[in-house]
């Protein structure tokens, strides 16, 4: 898999969701994708983004446009050095939430991406990554 | 801090989202259309979304609120004008909104506020 | 070490030789015999590829500067050979008939120097070798591409949205859904509720022969997704079978379903504040039949 563009962008506020929203929109339609799957995208990232701000205490967002064979593809990176999440299965469960949310931020990115990596540790902080394919 | 504008349309109150919004203004509107339907005594709440890119669990955690704080002050909550590409990645997120009614643009929305107003259809719950 | 060939010199200077070689062994194999190419066309195509040759493999390692230049145009001229209609081998003898070509001109260029023709040789095997792939590689990439194209527009066509009333739109659906198919359909059906100001929908799946339960899942997804957006779904013409499939999934409880197009016609007008009534026998249209 090659990448042929990288661009890293701070999640510190509330604003930065607003951006990061704007550039992963801008990044989808680059390759190409489809009117619903860029909105499927810039929807698990809204999600992701905000739970890097609320739980993991701010972080960054790192977007890349991949190529393997004759796809394309826009992978997110959401990163932080926050508490972690002690259970994953758990915080992966629809509607599971540890504070007033819906609990459909993690299972609901995973349902609207092709590929979805999460890694997380206690005290250490959470990688979360997806990817959608053109 | 920029605001949200909520317009006033007979017994209803008109809400246009516009902008892409960040978290504290969607808070901001759910508090002041509260105030709002309270001074107004409106009827009915209809919120156009048609410029709408995304929403999100939490827009979509705001609308809810919103129809559950109206239903409490007797006012009914329409949602009009969700874009199609929008309506599926809602679904495929898991939201159902079921707590809100749904119209395809204010004038259909507006003519359900009316008609139970009038005491006439089935308002108490859209069928599904 | 060894002394090696100076591929640059050789094409150089054995250009038209090596060419005309080339383009003999591409016309003994039949590759204008279609007439999807011309011989002026062959012998540019020729020329410009052996320019960007000539680098690669006068380099050491595997990938010269001249590399992706050379893939690229390969990859475009295999892209128009399977436009036209050329089969895979097709394609990829035209690099492969490079060969015969370059080992005569190294042949002649170094007789006598036995060790220093075979190791040329060998290296410039496994050279062409590789840009062969390339273009089969290519080929292929274009045809699959050709193949998604088609299957879309075919999913578009054979599944028309219409208008039945103001207001009341039905996408009757005739053969096999699959997951893909079913995406795309669902969709056209979404951007025609709001295209038309459709209050109502109706699916009829009278036509369909079998659902799986991923395309009962987007079949409920739609339904979902026009709540949203404030339009109701019925589906009708639900098979036995097809009704069982959905029990099974536990997703009978949310679709309004009637038995055929015109129960569902019925109740959509319904829905939409009209009503169908009998005429009084005198009030009729005459007939004309008699
Ligand atoms: N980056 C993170 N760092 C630490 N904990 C996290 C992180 N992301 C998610 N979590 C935990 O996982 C839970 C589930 O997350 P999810 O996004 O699915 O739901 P939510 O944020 O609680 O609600 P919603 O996103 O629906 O508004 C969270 O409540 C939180 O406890
Ligand atoms: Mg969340």
């Amino acid at each position: 898999m090659a990448v042929v563009r990288d661009d890293v962008m701070p999640v510190r506020s509330s604003d930065d969701i607003v951006r990061v929203r704007q550039e992963v929109r801008a990044r989808a339609i680059e390759i190409g994708l489809s009117l619903v799957d860029q909105t499927k995208i810039v929807t698990a990232a809204s999600e992701l983004a905000r739970n890097t701000l609320d739980y993991g205490g701010g972080g960054t967002a790192r977007l890349e446009i991949v190529h393997e064979g004759m796809r394309r593809g826009l992978r997110l990176t959401f990163e932080d050095e926050g508490p972690g999440i002690p259970d994953i299965a758990l915080a992966l469960k629809d509607g599971w939430t540890s504070g007033k949310g819906l609990g459909l931020g993690l299972s609901g990115a995973r349902r609207l991406s092709n590929e979805f990596t999460l890694d997380s540790r206690p005290g250490e902080g959470t990688r979360v990554t997806i990817v959608r394919w053109s | 801090m920029d605001r949200i504008p909520i317009l006033k349309m007979g017994d209803a109150l008109l809400i246009t989202i516009q902008v892409d919004m960040h978290d504290r203004l969607a808070l901001a509107l759910e508090e002041d259309l509260t105030a709002k339907i309270a001074a107004t005594r409106a009827k009915g709440v209809l919120i156009d979304i048609s410029s709408l890119e995304i929403v999100d669990s939490f827009i979509g955690r705001m609308l809810d609120n919103i129809a559950a704080v109206s239903r409490m002050l007797d006012a009914d909550t329409v949602v009009v004008g969700m874009r199609p590409a929008v309506a599926i990645t809602l679904v495929e997120l898991g939201l159902s909104l079921t707590g809100v009614k749904t119209a395809l643009n204010v004038e259909r929305g507006m003519l359900l506020i009316q008609k139970r107003l009038r005491g006439l259809g089935d308002f108490s719950g859209r069928r599904s | 070490m060894a002394a090696t060939a100076d591929w640059n010199g050789v094409i150089a200077r054995r250009r038209d030789e090596i060419i005309q070689g080339w383009l003999n062994f591409l016309r003994a194999e039949g590759a204008l015999q279609t007439g999807r190419i011309k011989d002026a066309e062959l012998q540019s195509e020729c020329g410009r590829v052996l320019a960007l040759v000539a680098p690669d493999l006068a380099h050491a390692g595997d990938r010269s500067p001249a590399s992706d230049e050379l893939s690229q145009t390969l990859s475009a001229l295999s892209r128009s050979r399977a436009l036209q209609g050329f089969t895979p081998s097709e394609t990829a003898n035209f690099v492969l008939g490079l060969k015969p070509a370059l080992f005569g001109a190294v042949a002649a260029e170094y007789a006598g120097q036995g060790d220093l023709i075979a190791a040329a040789t060998l290296d410039a095997t496994r050279k062409l070798d590789r840009l062969a792939l390339i273009t089969i590689e290519a080929y292929q990439r274009s045809r699959e591409e050709v193949i998604i194209r088609q299957q879309r527009e075919i999913s578009e066509l054979s599944t028309p949205v219409v208008k039945l009333w103001d207001g009341i739109l039905a996408l009757p659906l005739i053969g096999t859904l699959d997951s893909e198919r079913t995406q795309v359909v669902m969709e056209n059906l979404l951007q025609s509720i709001v295209d038309t100001s459709a209050e109502i929908a109706i699916i009829d799946i009278t036509g369909v022969p079998t659902v799986d339960t991923l395309v009962a899942q987007h079949l409920l997804k739609t339904v979902a997704a026009a709540r949203l957006m404030g339009a109701d779904c019925v589906v009708s013409g639900i098979r036995p079978q097809i009704a069982q499939t959905m029990v099974h999934l536990g997703v009978e409880l949310n679709v309004v379903s009637k038995a055929s197009l015109a129960d569902a016609l019925a109740l959509a007008l319904q829905r939409i504040g009209k009503r169908v009534t009998d005429v009084p026998q005198a009030l009729a249209a005459p007939d004309y039949s008699r």
